[in-house]
């Protein structure tokens, strides 16, 4: 007798979706939190920090926009190095928009306008599950997880002008930890055959960073060793 | 709560290269397909950067010399192990910063 086990699937609410978004919000609040502090810390305020907020949307990105300007960077430097740094959700899009093809246009780029690496997360664990994904669901999650970065980004700064000196508390290394983080996620989800390859790009990475960092400020470094290791990583593939 | 028009532009700026990586293959994936070079060439994308920028921080250039960041690789071993044994963002976040904080205080 052949028995098919029956999982209730996930219900395509709204409320549904605020509620799978609930884990992730620690995640959001405290580098949020951070991010509002170092924000003042590098000197721009409240009000850019709620528009970095509102209209970049995206952890890594807001950080090092702060870095650069910090730094002096050139406009050109700051938006080229923006790009690169959240190329990455080209990647998750890819991923995630095929199981949106039934909705509209306008539905899919609200899907993607709000896709950031926590919710990319909490959906590819879902569609993993069940094998789909639902439009009310998606946005209960994405906009659970904009309003609390929104929130989380403001109240960050607000608290910042209160705390003249976020370095002593360690908060600017919240981004690194989080990258760290975020680092250890994407190679739990490689297959272990492919793992050592991974692991041996990270080697040329430190070799690359190291080399490239002689002639060239960090975050050209960044930008240029990514597509360099990408290649090779292409190249020794198997 | 000061801003100005440079920043603002700024800011629209970044927003607009952030938005496009986001929706493009949401609006593109019904029509085309990507090339699987591309494709292939994009996956190692995430490690890659991810890792970029951990190691930015191990290394400064002073002077003429790129030289090794002894705080920040100690900071970035226990944050390290917190994230792999938790596989929790959170954790890592407040292991990272709590550790970063202490080595601050004990070296001063």
């Amino acid at each position: 007798m052949e028995q098919i086990e029956q999982k209730p699937l996930t219900p395509d609410t709204f409320l549904q979706g605020i509620k799978d978004c609930v884990p992730t919000l620690l995640g959001y609040i405290s580098i949020g939190l951070a991010f509002g502090v170092v924000g003042i810390a590098s000197g721009i305020s409240v009000l850019e920090v709620f528009l970095l907020s509102v209209l970049v949307y995206a952890g890594s990105a807001q950080f090092i926009f702060c870095g650069l300007y910090l730094a002096g960077a050139p406009v050109t430097a700051v938006i080229v190095t923006i790009f690169i740094v959240n190329l990455r959700h080209l990647l998750m899009s890819l991923t995630i928009a095929p199981y949106f093809t039934k909705y509209s246009t306008l539905r899919n780029i609200g899907f993607g306008t709000l896709l950031t690496d926590e919710t990319f997360g909490v959906s590819v664990v879902a569609a993993g599950k069940e094998g789909r994904l639902g439009g009310k669901w998606m946005d209960g999650l994405n906009i659970t997880a904009y309003t609390s970065w929104i929130a989380a980004c403001t109240v960050g700064g607000i608290i910042g002008q209160w705390l003249p000196d976020p370095e002593k508390w360690g908060l600017d290394y919240a981004l690194v930890a989080m990258f760290v983080a975020l680092l250890v996620l994407t190679l739990a989800s490689i297959p272990k055959e492919k793992l050592m390859h991974y692991i041996k790009l990270i080697g040329i990475m430190i070799i690359s960073m190291y080399g490239m960092l002689y002639f060239m400020p960090g975050h050209l470094a960044v930008l240029l060793s990514t597509m360099v290791v990408a290649t090779i990583g292409v190249v020794l593939e198997k | 709560m000061t801003t100005s028009v440079a920043m603002v532009l700024l800011i629209l700026g970044c927003a607009l290269v952030t938005w496009i990586p986001r929706i493009l293959p949401f609006i593109l994936v019904k029509n085309m397909k990507m090339p699987k070079m591309v494709l292939r060439w994009l996956a190692y994308i995430p490690v890659c950067i991810l890792s970029a920028l951990v190691i930015e921080g191990f290394f400064e250039k002073e002077e003429a010399i790129v030289t090794v960041q002894w705080l920040n690789i100690m900071a970035f071993i226990p944050t390290l192990f917190v994230a792999l044994l938790t596989k929790s963002l959170s954790k890592t976040v407040i292991a990272g910063v709590v550790t970063m904080a202490g080595l601050r205080l004990l070296l001063g």
